[in-house]
């Protein structure tokens, strides 16, 4: 019921990298921290020391195993809007609360004429957008909107905060519309794909999966036989218990 | 058409919003890591923390629980006033006091204490970052009786290191992240040093370094690791030797390193029986000697000249044979007891697997040799063109420390990192200065029989590195000097004293009653204990005769509302890290990176709201009205009127040396040494609240052998001279209690002790099964059980912050999946855990990634219910667990008529990982809740509602501030 725009000028957004996310919930609590002061102020806390605390969070981190056994991983995935090309949570929208920018594809909630529906959220497949109970409207990730745009701000820190923030360097954040931008690179070299594509919602944040292990079974070494030394080869080839001494014959020396 | 016409018009969006009306550096205390921080203060509130892109230990990332510093902050569980007990202890009944009355009362206790025997105060800090004072406070005060946390943490991780390579992992140093091409992480918990171990693993793999995480479960790092060894507990160290017996016996290790910069050309006495069997043979100046091979003599081992032979048995001229320490470590580790097959067996691990461990290492160090174009001198004043690099590196923490055989195993760990030469290369793991200091460095314990009396200062600190049997703290009789035997025959090497102990002891007047007990952020009444329920007792427990208590009086200090604030008779309120001066400084556990040394401040950031004050400043405030002699001016007046700020600028630990290098000397041009400076404080907050020194390139590597950084090091008061630190493979102070426990000396361990001692100090690093488990019957207790310990989450600190505790607000019993089927437990199933001492019960969560034989919980989730100013029935208490109840302070009855402590018996480091525990359904008619519970405790009258909702940062929303702040400013 709202309309996307054909096109946007650029399209802002996240590359997460799988490969060295280790789970910490460093940007889910940096993004809640600064946002619950920011643009969609206040991200509040129910029951906050109760039975039952439930907050607001435009970015939460989950962590599961996929597979068994020997061939099981555990995976940590944050998860925050994706601000999908076709996004179906603005389609929806009654009142045209739930917008795309036409300059930089960003998606937000004007929350001033939210209703409260939650429509957007029945529509969303990656469970990204958030409902504020209290103020009775639908929040949702801005890509810290008043953040990377912010003149107040050290220009080198005009990212999100989940950006910023994050101890593995695991997030980064452009335009994914400019082929030559660090993040459309990265995604290139990496292989960073989108989450559910069968969708078709076109989600303009890409993760990056994990780098091939060098576990057991790789090019590596398998005995220290065949872990040749250049130069010590010869004198280290001792299969007899007993012989460790032939090998310092040399003369060392301090 | 009639969507055009309710077509709204666009949002107005404020894009460049102000951020803070004023930016405060200072530095992070949500966790021990000591990363800097920017506070953003926007109309007298707190708007966003973020870390400080300038400052050394973060560069500018921050973590999760530095990201919620705000809701620490402003907390409902914070202390708002002092306390004194008027109701039973463990009750909460108390009535709000003055400070002065407050201080007056401890002044009372603690002079009564000092003018009759001093040692009568026992004063335990948790997880304090301001040692360097508390510990000198101890020494002033007069009592031996002091100790921080470490020995329940990871003094084994601190003692092996500083007695082997003069470092050790953390903060004294850590892996050449940039160049590594190997990296193995054994047992580390993922609170610890967490941003520099994120952002190193990052490098590790984006630069195609392999990266092995030994760890019986699999989380965070673990779940990033090219490969995960999923061992089993307390079997790390079979690991490590079984990786040595490989690497010798295919002659895969830098002799040329070890010749140069380690003791094993080092001549060890062998003469059986006697009483100098095992120690180095000396020259007449007390030099250790080599044969060298170059003159067929016995030559002083530290000459640079010398070629010294590393096998073969010699003849010195006093008649005695003499061997090399080499020989000795190479015969012990090529035996088949430590080769892979004995190893699998232990460990869990194939074999095969080991080999190529093994096999994966050797090329790593060998195959990837690094050469740097960089001219440095060696000690002896030779000068090379490069710097060789084995790029293998390693990193160690809880899970090693964490055993009773933890010493020995972290030992065997920096065996292997020298064997390969890789310590302190390029590619290796790399000291932090004010590391490396002499191994073991130099400082002994301080309290013997005479040095302790009324009234009078201790000449030196209480913790420090026995040397041998006559550095111990203990009567003619053997028996303990200090309340927690720490440095006694129970724990020869307990270099950060034995804090699990105390409350026991202090119980059993064992070795003598206490009058006051003396603790700061130390939660001993909840997480912190082993045997909690029995804990609780002994704080509570009453001498019959007398109907006092047992540990007459206890002093506390927190800023929140903790479980152990409820047993304490008077209870000194402190301050949030944002509202105080710290300092953290080189005296104490130091910030620096291999780069160069650094320290750094905490400045108030927000002024407290509430009748607090910084424990510190109490502490001074005690000191002087007590006379203290460093803690008044000659005319008895306060020396430190302005308090810890105060005494952070002014106090000279020695001339010129204080709390703070940076920016010393009257005109603040000195580091390292110089005068108190004035304004030194202000330099440090014009920098960030940091100060760092930098070491130039060609002192960056080799440094226990690096002539300039040795002499650097000198000048900067790190250490007394520039000889060449010689890492202690084999470690002969070790071999001083040993040869003790064989009855050779004056000073002699009971007879109790005497095979225990000749037992664990070897002078080689060993193996043995973790006590708790080798005292019980396997089939009764078949698994082992651990904590984890979450990155978003600190010990205990942080279930009463509302952002955090929605992360880690219940924790269940992970099982492993195929465990689990066998004992027809389920996912979502209520289960016991039972060990030899108690059991708790809790949910199971059944997963891949954990070693078979063993379980495991998030560490101090579990809460008694009423503290922390939670709600009764939140999850913390109701459906989470503590896994300390399970774990007694004492190993289970062997029968010898001792009860001998879960420690270490080198280190007396806390054993919480040797827990045995069987896992069992719990019936379907029990209650549907965790156990056990406790009564709730009582909430403070003092402590705010706790609120329906919170709505934090709506005072900086658009529309709050439209209509109360200032017309809108944007």
């Amino acid at each position: 019921m709202t309309d996307l725009p054909t096109r946007t000028g650029r399209k802002l957004g996240l590359v997460i990298d799988l490969d060295i996310c280790v789970g910490c919930h460093a940007c889910a609590v940096n993004c809640k921290e600064w946002n619950t002061g920011g643009h969609s102020a206040p991200l509040p806390d129910t029951d906050p020391f109760g039975a039952h605390a439930a907050g607001v969070w435009f970015n939460r981190v989950h962590s599961f195993e996929v597979g068994d056994g020997a061939e099981s991983r555990t995976v940590h995935f944050p998860r925050s809007c994706l601000h999908c090309e076709n996004a179906a949570c603005v389609e929806v929208c009654p009142t045209g609360a739930s917008y795309k920018r036409a300059e930089d594809g960003i998606v937000l909630v004007n929350e001033d004429i939210c209703i409260g529906c939650k429509l957007c959220s029945w529509a969303c497949p990656y469970g990204a957008r958030e409902y504020d109970e209290d103020a009775g409207v639908m929040k949702k990730c801005t890509l810290c909107i008043d953040r990377i745009y912010n003149e107040n701000i050290p220009e080198a820190q005009r990212v999100p905060a989940c950006v910023s923030t994050c101890p593995a360097n695991a997030r980064h954040f452009g335009d994914l519309g400019d082929p030559e931008s660090d993040v459309s690179r990265m995604v290139e070299e990496r292989g960073g794909y989108d989450l559910i594509p069968e969708l078709r919602y076109a989600p303009v944040n890409k993760y990056l999966p994990p780098r091939p292990r060098r576990g057991p079974g790789g090019d590596g070494p398998r005995t220290l036989a065949a872990a040749q030394t250049p130069g010590r080869a010869a004198e280290a080839e001792t299969e007899e218990p007993d012989g460790f001494l032939g090998w310092i014959d040399r003369l060392l020396s301090r | 058409m009639i969507r055009e016409f309710f077509k709204p018009a666009p949002e107005q969006i404020e894009t460049s919003p102000t951020v803070s009306d004023e930016v405060k550096t200072t530095t992070c205390y949500m966790c021990a890591c000591r990363c800097g921080i920017k506070v953003h203060m926007l109309d007298g509130q707190i708007r966003y923390i973020e870390g400080n892109p300038d400052h050394p230990v973060n560069k500018g990332v921050l973590c999760a629980k530095g990201s919620a510093g705000i809701m620490n902050h402003y907390s409902p569980a914070k202390l708002t006033k002092p306390l004194k007990r008027i109701g039973e202890r463990g009750k909460a009944e108390f009535q709000e006091i003055e400070w002065d009355e407050a201080l007056g009362i401890a002044t009372g206790w603690l002079d009564a204490v000092r003018r009759s025997d001093p040692r009568k105060l026992a004063f335990f800090t948790g997880r304090d970052q301001s040692q360097a004072l508390t510990g000198w406070w101890a020494s002033q005060f007069g009592t031996p009786n002091y100790a921080a946390h470490g020995g329940f943490c990871s003094v084994n991780m601190a003692a092996a290191g500083l007695y082997t390579i003069g470092g050790s992992f953390w903060e004294f140093g850590e892996p050449d992240w940039d160049r590594t091409r190997y990296f193995m992480m054994f047992g580390v918990a993922e609170d610890h040093d967490s941003n520099p171990i994120k952002a190193g693993l990052t490098k590790v793999k984006r630069s195609g370094a392999k990266f092995v995480s030994v760890n019986p479960i699999r989380t965070g790092y673990s779940a990033v690791a090219d490969e995960w060894i999923g061992i089993r507990p307390g079997t790390d160290g079979m690991l490590v030797l079984a990786l040595v017996h490989e690497l010798l016996r295919a002659g895969k290790v830098d002799l040329d390193y070890i010749v140069r910069y380690t003791n094993l050309p080092w001549l060890v006495i062998r003469d059986e029986g006697a009483a100098g069997d095992g120690l180095f043979a000396r020259g007449a100046d007390g030099e250790p000697l080599c044969w060298d091979g170059a003159t067929g003599q016995a030559a002083d081992a530290r000459l640079a000249g010398v070629s010294p032979a590393l096998k073969g048995e010699f003849s010195l001229a006093d008649g005695s044979r003499a061997v090399p320490a080499f020989q000795i470590m190479a015969q012990r580790y090529l035996d088949e007891a430590y080769s892979p097959e004995a190893a699998a067996r232990e460990t869990g691990i194939a074999a095969s697997t080991i080999r190529r461990l093994a096999a994966e290492l050797a090329e790593a160090a060998f195959e990837r040799e690094i050469v740097l174009e960089q001219r440095w001198t060696d000690w002896a004043g030779r000068t090379h063109d490069t710097m060789i690099g084995r790029p293998v590196s390693m990193h160690a923490m809880r899970g090693i420390s964490a055993h009773s055989n933890g010493f020995h195993t972290c030992r065997a760990i920096h065996m292997l990192q020298v064997l390969l030469g890789s310590i302190d290369c390029p590619g290796g793991f790399l000291y932090k200065p004010p590391f490396p200091k002499a191994a073991p460095p130099g400082l002994r314990p301080v309290g013997r029989p005479g040095e302790i009396n009324p009234a009078t200062p201790m000449a030196g600190p209480p913790l420090g590195f026995p040397q041998g049997p006559e550095d111990l703290l203990i009567e003619a009789d053997g028996a303990p000097r200090r309340i927690d035997k720490a440095f006694s025959w129970d724990a020869p090497i307990a270099a950060h004293g034995m804090m699990h102990m105390v409350i026991r002891n202090a119980w059993a007047h064992d070795p003598y009653p206490i009058d006051v007990l003396f603790m700061y952020m130390a939660n001993m009444a909840w997480n912190s204990s082993m045997n909690t329920a029995g804990t609780l007792k002994m704080l509570t427990d009453r001498d019959e005769a007398t109907g006092e208590y047992r540990i007459p009086k206890i002093i506390y200090s927190d800023a929140f509302f903790s479980e152990m604030v409820a047993y304490a008779d008077l209870v000194l309120p402190d301050t949030t890290y944002l509202e105080r001066w710290d300092c953290i400084s080189l005296l104490d556990r130091p910030i620096c990176s291999p780069e160069g040394p650094a320290d750094s401040i905490r400045q108030p950031v927000v002024a407290p709201d509430r009748d607090v004050r910084p424990f510190q400043d109490a502490l001074i405030d005690i000191g002087a009205r007590l006379g203290l002699p460093g803690l008044v001016k000659e005319d008895g007046s306060p020396r430190y009127p302005g308090g810890y700020a105060d005494y952070i600028v002014n106090h000279e630990r020695a001339p010129g040396i204080g709390m703070l290098a940076g920016w010393r000397g009257e005109t603040g041009d000195s580091h390292g040494t110089g005068g108190a400076n004035p304004d030194q404080l202000q330099r440090y907050i014009d920098n960030g609240c940091f100060w760092q020194g930098e070491i130039p390139p060609d002192q960056r590597y080799f440094r226990h052998a690096n002539r300039g950084y040795l002499e650097y090091a000198v000048s900067m008061g790190f250490v007394g001279h520039a000889d060449q630190i010689v890492l202690q493979i084999y470690s002969e102070p070790l071999q001083r209690f040993r040869l003790a426990a064989q009855g050779h000396g004056d000073v002699q361990p009971p007879d109790a002790a005497r095979n225990r001692i000749e037992t664990y100090f070897d002078p080689l690093p060993i193996w043995y099964a973790p006590f708790e488990g080798a005292a019980l019957e396997e089939a009764e207790y078949p698994l082992h059980a651990l904590t984890q310990r979450p990155m978003a989450m600190y010990h205990s600190w942080h279930s009463q912050n509302a952002w955090l505790r929605q992360i880690h607000g219940s924790n269940p019993i992970y099982v492993n999946r195929g465990t689990a089927a066998a004992l027809d437990i389920e996912d979502g199933d209520w289960v016991w855990l039972t060990s030899h001492h108690g059991r708790i019960k809790g949910r199971a969560k059944l997963m891949e990634g954990v070693n078979g034989a063993t379980v495991w919980t998030w560490n101090a989730i579990g809460k008694r219910a009423g503290a922390w100013n939670l709600a009764p029935d939140a999850p913390e208490a109701k459906t989470s667990v503590l896994l300390n109840h399970t774990i007694s302070d004492l190993l289970p009855e062997k029968g010898d008529g001792m009860r001998w402590s879960n420690s270490d018996p080198v280190t007396g480091q806390a054993a919480w990982y040797d827990l045995r525990v069987r896992l069992e359904k719990a019936a379907g008619d029990e209650a549907q809740e965790s156990g056990p519970q406790f009564d709730a405790i009582r909430p403070l009258d003092a402590l705010p509602a706790r609120p329906a909702i919170l709505r934090y940062g709506l005072r900086f929303s658009r529309a709050w501030r439209r209509t109360h702040v200032d017309g809108g400013r944007t």
